[in-house]
Parts: structure tokens; C-alpha cells; sequence
């Protein structure tokens, strides 16, 4: 009983983690890119369903895909008011680029959290679930969102499989990840690409940030944590690395459920982290990483 | 020549004289105002309603003439829920605003951290929303040092004291629940609360099968509610205040079956339903007043003034701070002076109906010294309960509007 418990759960909030965690690698493996407003994007989308659904009365479908379309917007926004800027500078030293970049993004995270707080208060807000109630798996009591966000989570990124592996615009973003000055040297615009990349990730995070609002809710407190968290899970998995990023998820998300119920729900990141440590130690480019 | 001076003086002297004269007549030309910082964590919802209802008992004081002439001026501080902010804030206050007195957070670290600085710089102080009782122990353990910080809420032994009172009544008595969950977040305030209640709790005839504290930073309730149903518990006896939200929608969602009822400080604020789209139907919340609840005259126009101003009731920080500002006021016309120890001797001796009960500190020889008086005829606290999207008082019976209900998923034992 108690470890189908673990066993559902942890896959829900695995499930989510690696949605999450997908864009922020994808972006990193394509463009070089850390993006540490990461967790500002996803909240923002979050409190952006809930104040479409609960302020607005848009309903719940709308709401929802007002969460994401604002996600889409706080990603274009960061790649071309921080990101690009930094990237195309001549002042700043082409070595130095990455930490501008780390710190651009980080300040405009930040930002975001403030906005959202003065606007909406810092209090956790919650998304209204799509479909609610509670059904019995294996003896669990299940809510049933928490069944929806697991499916959503792995069509979306079934179907992000599909885009990169099976069509000509995916083809050119894994050519880029691999190669930018071959891509170039073939006649593709590199900042085409880049769009592309950002407008991925501005829906898988919009996603994300909505479903985690219906599952746990999310406060602008959330922001630092969910940057970390995805932050270690793609560390874990290997940078750039986007089956390393799910296999790690899970590993994440499954380790965090287990001390939740075995140990201590107040210990329920550490040993993600300590793991995290050791992998470190033992293998620096990650779970499945290239580098 | 010496004729010519005298009178020239006198006449300079009489001059003087009219003036002050017109000074002392006309509330135009009066003394500075009485100036009360205020400290306040304006994105929480708890206290977001601090500086708001502080500022509605200055207006209306100011309305009615001031105090001796002198009127009231609010000036606000933004503290970012951070102990570090509400210190500068507390020095920038003191220092250069030049404030009498000061009225802070909700948070009990921010006002512990509060608390030297209100006796180094020598400046009354007031909080209207944190519970530890450490707050009061220090002012009793160094009574000179400390004597400038009062307590104007509940300590955590009287919360405890207040739900398992209202616990007695509506579960035992009136449901015959036999056992209980403690779920608290791990934060200053909760630890004499748990103290409380776990001392409490079995006298009244709840056995405490589990207690569960938690990190305020928990996003997923899932395992600490199945865990506390896996100890099949009547009742879980909740003790939250930077946590809310969450655990409401979690227990909704996840349909836990079990009813929550104690302490949830967010759950006072009128906002709380629609942070949880409504999840928060059925939840049973001690507060010192509610709208709609005639704790005393002065407690029902105030909340419907709030909410003709500011769009939503107060949370329970709000009518602690309305009340502080009016016994300050009380207290300053009393001591006939702003100076600090006059004006700590005159808030001593408070006797002031609010809006939350009757408002009077413990002296220096108990052991809560300048805590409010918890008891029948002071402040009791009340039992609140969210039913179709408001907030209705069901305990204890004088104010009580209607019955408790529970929404269809909980399943009550008995």
C-alpha cells in the first residue's frame, strides 16, 4: 500500500520535475545558455493561470493557456532584453560572456519575483485543477489532476521528441546544439534557431509552471527554489543532455518522495543534494553528459 | 530710555503670550503630531492588513479633533517579511523620522529580532500579530531593559489555551472526537503552541496519537497527509501561519477526510478563499474576531469600514493594529506626553474595549509581563469556520452565527 503510494506520487512530481527541467536543458544544449530566471518563468505563468481564472473569470481551459502564452512572452522577453544583448555586446570579452549571461538572467528572475509579489502579494497562489476529484489506483486515493499532470507531462514531451528527431526545424536545432559554425556554414541563421530554441522553451515552461500551480501551487517564493531545483536536476543528468535531464528527474523526484514518506517530510531535498555532491565528485560531466 | 525698553518688552512679552495662547486654542497651530512607525510585512496576507487598519484608526482619530489637538501620523515601512529589512526600517524610524512609537509585524522572529533594538533606542513598541511567547518572557526575565516591547496578541500558550477551549466544546462535547493530529510549521511561535497543545489536548479529552512539524518551506503536503491518515485521527489540530494556502488546496484536492481545525493565520484574511479558489471550505480557524461577529460594538463597523476601503476584510493582524492605535492614542492623552517611559507607564495601564475584546497587558510580576490578558471578559479568541466562501463565527455561542459543516469528503468517525 505504502509503496504504491511512493510509487504514484513519485511519478507525478518526477513526471513534472522533468518537464521542467527539459527546456532549461534544451536551451543550455543548444545556445550555451544558463537561464537562471528560470523559476521567475514558470511562477509567472502559474500566477498568471490563477489571476486569468480566479480575478478575470476567464474560466479554467483559458486560464491555463493564458499561463503558458505568458510564459512564451517572459521567454522572448529574456533572450532578447538580456540574453541576445549580452551575446551580441562587443564591450564585453567573448569569455566573459557566460557570466554576464548567468547574472543578466539571474537579476531579471529576480525582478520578475519582485513584480509578482508587489502585484499579487507573496502568498502561494493555486491554479484551479482541469479536471477534479479523486479516483482509486491500486488502493491509493489519487486526486485525479494529479494522474492529468503525469499524462500532460509525457505527451508533451513525447511530442518535443517528435519535433526535434523527426522534423526539419528539430533536425536544425539538434545541429546546432552539436555544431553552431557547421549549421551556419550550411546557410541556416543561427539566431532563427535561437528563436525557435526560446519559443520551445517558453511553452514547455509555461507548462510546467501551470501544472506545478494545479498539483502544489507556487508563491514568488518559489522562484529560487524551482531554478535550483532544475539547475541540480540537468547538473545531475549531464548539461545539455535531455534524456540525461529525464533520467535524472526521476531519480530526483522518486529519491525526494521516498524520504518524504520514509524518513521525514522535512528532509525531503536533501538527499537529492548530497547525491548531487557525490555524483559531482565521481563523474563531473553528469549522469549522461558529454562534456 | 528705560521706559521706552520696558515697554517695548512688554509689549514683545504680550505678543508672545497671544500667540501662545492661539496656539493652545486652535488644533491648527498645534504641537508635532504623534508620530507611530509602522513595520509590516505588506505582501503577506496576514499582514498586509497591519498598516492599512492602523492607518483607518489614524484617520479616524484625526477626524475627531486628534489627540489634545495633536494628530496622528502613520508612517510605513515595507519589511519584505524579513527580519534584517524591519531592523533598518526600526532605526530608520526611530533615528530619522523621529517616530514615538512603533508598531510591527506578524512574524515572531521579526519582532524577537525587534525587540532589543525597541530597548536600545529606548522606543515603545507594540506588535499586533506574533505569538511566541518568548516576546513576553523577556520583558519579564529584565524588566528595565525590555519594558519598551508589548505584546498586543495572544502569546502561543493562550492561542493553545484558546483552540483547545474552543476544541472542548465543538469536537468532544458536541461530535465526541476522541483522538488528534498536531500538524505545525517549524517556526518560533509554534513551539510553545505545541507545547500548548500537547498539554492541553489530552485534558479535554483528545489523545494525541501523532504530532507533525514541518519545514515553512514545504510545497507537497501529499506524504504528511498520508501520514496523518494513516494514524486515523478524529481531527487534525493545525498550527500554520507561513504556510496556507497550500495545505488547504492539497487537503481538497487530495480529499484528506479528516477536518482541520487551530490555528491558520492566513485563513483569517478574507482573501484566503479566492488564493485557494474556495478550497477552503470547511475550514475551522481560531481568530479574535471575524466579520459579521459582534465581539464587541466597535468590532462589526470596523471590518465593514476596512472593506469599504481597502475591497476585502481584515486578517486578525488587522484588528489588533486598529486597536493598538487607539490605545496609544489613549495612553499618550493620559501620560499628556509622547516621552517614552511616560508613555510605557500609561500603556501599562490600558483598559481599552476594542475591537477584539478588552485590552489589558500583564504587569511585571506575571510571567507573560505586557502580553494582552487572555480570559472571559478580556479576549477569548473565537472558532471560525469558511462556509460558501465566507468567514462565520461557530464558537463559542454568544457570537456564533451558524452550525459547523463540512464539505462532503470528510468523514466524521462518529
Amino acid at each position: 500500500m505504502r509503496a504504491f503510494q511512493i510509487l504514484i506520487d513519485g511519478f507525478a512530481i518526477s513526471a513534472l520535475y522533468a518537464l521542467g527541467a527539459t527546456g532549461f536543458t534544451l536551451i543550455f544544449g543548444v545556445s550555451g545558455v544558463l537561464n537562471l530566471s528560470h523559476g521567475a518563468i514558470m511562477v509567472a505563468a502559474a500566477v498568471a493561470a490563477w489571476a486569468a481564472a480566479s480575478i478575470f473569470n476567464v474560466g479554467t481551459y483559458a486560464g491555463a493557456l493564458i499561463g503558458v502564452a505568458v510564459a512564451l512572452v517572459a521567454a522572448f522577453a529574456t533572450y532578447f532584453a538580456v540574453v541576445k544583448p549580452i551575446q551580441d555586446s562587443r564591450r564585453i570579452p567573448n569569455e566573459e560572456k557566460e557570466i554576464f549571461v548567468l547574472t543578466g538572467t539571474l537579476l531579471w528572475g529576480i525582478m520578475i519575483q519582485e513584480l509578482i509579489a508587489y502585484f499579487f502579494t507573496n502568498n502561494a497562489k493555486t491554479v484551479l485543477p482541469i479536471v477534479e476529484g479523486v479516483v482509486d489506483v491500486l488502493g491509493v486515493r489519487t486526486p485525479k489532476n494529479e494522474i492529468f499532470t503525469a499524462i500532460v507531462c509525457c505527451l508533451v514531451i513525447a511530442l518535443l521528441w517528435l519535433l526535434v528527431n523527426r522534423t526539419r526545424t528539430g533536425k536544425a536545432v539538434l545541429a546546432a546544439s552539436m555544431n553552431p559554425r557547421g549549421v551556419t556554414l550550411l546557410g541556416l541563421e543561427l539566431t532563427n534557431i535561437y528563436i525557435v530554441v526560446w519559443g520551445i522553451y517558453g511553452v514547455l515552461a509555461g507548462i510546467a509552471g501551470v501544472l506545478l500551480g494545479m498539483f502544489l501551487g507556487v508563491s514568488s517564493y518559489s522562484v529560487g527554489p524551482l531554478t535550483a531545483s532544475a539547475f541540480s536536476i540537468v547538473v545531475l543528468g549531464g548539461l545539455g543532455s535531455v534524456s540525461g535531464s529525464l533520467i535524472a528527474a526521476f531519480v530526483v523526484g522518486y529519491l525526494e518522495t521516498l524520504t518524504a514518506y520514509l524518513v521525514s517530510p522535512a528532509y525531503r531535498t536533501i538527499p537529492a543534494l548530497l547525491l548531487l555532491v557525490f555524483v559531482m565528485y565521481i563523474r563531473p560531466q553528469g549522469l549522461l553528459g558529454r562534456r | 530710555m528705560n521706559k521706552a525698553l520696558s515697554g517695548a518688552l512688554r509689549s514683545a512679552l504680550g505678543a508672545a503670550a497671544t500667540g501662545a495662547l492661539l496656539a493652545a486654542s486652535s488644533p491648527a497651530f498645534a504641537a508635532d503630531p504623534i508620530k507611530i512607525g509602522v513595520i509590516a510585512e505588506a505582501q503577506a496576507i496576514a499582514g498586509a492588513s497591519i498598516p492599512q487598519a492602523a492607518q483607518l484608526a489614524a484617520d479616524e482619530i484625526n477626524a475627531n479633533g486628534g489627540v489634545d489637538g495633536r494628530k496622528i501620523e502613520i508612517i510605513g515601512y515595507d519589511n519584505h517579511s524579513s527580519s534584517a529589512d524591519s531592523v533598518r526600517a526600526f532605526q530608520r524610524a526611530v533615528n530619522e523620522d523621529k517616530v514615538n512609537i512603533v508598531i510591527a509585524s506578524y512574524i515572531s522572529e521579526v519582532v524577537l529580532a525587534l525587540e532589543p533594538w525597541a530597548s536600545r533606542l529606548k522606543t515603545p513598541f507594540v506588535t499586533p500579530g506574533a505569538a511566541s511567547n518568548e516576546i513576553s518572557k523577556s520583558v519579564h526575565s529584565d524588566y528595565e531593559k525590555n519594558k519598551y516591547t508589548f505584546h498586543g496578541y495572544l502569546t502561543s500558550a493562550a492561542l493553545a489555551l484558546s483552540v483547545c477551549d474552543g476544541a472542548k466544546d465543538l469536537l468532544v462535547d458536541k461530535m465526541h472526537m476522541k483522538t488528534a493530529v498536531i500538524m505545525s510549521e517549524d517556526a518560533a511561535w509554534t513551539k510553545p503552541l505545541d507545547v500548548g497543545y500537547e498539554e492541553c489536548l489530552p485534558k479535554i479529552g483528545l489523545k494525541v496519537l501523532d504530532h507533525i512539524r514541518f519545514s515553512p518551506d514545504t510545497t507537497d503536503f501529499t506524504p504528511i497527509f498520508n501520514k496523518i491518515e494513516g494514524a486515523k485521527p478524529d481531527v487534525i489540530i493545525t498550527g500554520i501561519s507561513h504556510v496556507g494556502v497550500q495545505p488547504t488546496v492539497q487537503w481538497k484536492n487530495q480529499q484528506v477526510p479528516i477536518p482541520m481545525f487551530g490555528i491558520s493565520s492566513q485563513a483569517t484574511n478574507e482573501t484566503f478563499g479566492k488564493d485557494t479558489n474556495n478550497a477552503a471550505e470547511g475550514v475551522l480557524y481560531q481568530g479574535v474576531s471575524g466579520p459579521g461577529v459582534a465581539v464587541t460594538p466597535k468590532s462589526v463597523p470596523f471590518a465593514e469600514n476596512f472593506k469599504k476601503k481597502f475591497g476585502n476584510y481584515p486578517s486578525y493582524a488587522g484588528y489588533t493594529a486598529y486597536d493598538e492605535v487607539y490605545y496609544i492614542a489613549d495612553a499618550v492623552k493620559r501620560a499628556g506626553s509622547t516621552d517614552a517611559d511616560k508613555l510605557v507607564d500609561a500603556l501599562e495601564k490600558t483598559d481599552w474595549e476594542g475591537t477584539i475584546g478588552r485590552v489589558q497587558f500583564y504587569g511585571k510580576d506575571d510571567p507573560f509581563t505586557h502580553s494582552i490578558k487572555y480570559g472571559k471578559g478580556l479576549i477569548t479568541g473565537l472558532m471560525l469556520q469558511w462556509q460558501d466562501g465566507k468567514q462565520s463565527a461557530v464558537w463559542p455561542k454568544d457570537v456564533a452565527k451558524v452550525d459547523i459543516k463540512f464539505p462532503s469528503f470528510i468523514k466524521l468517525s462518529n
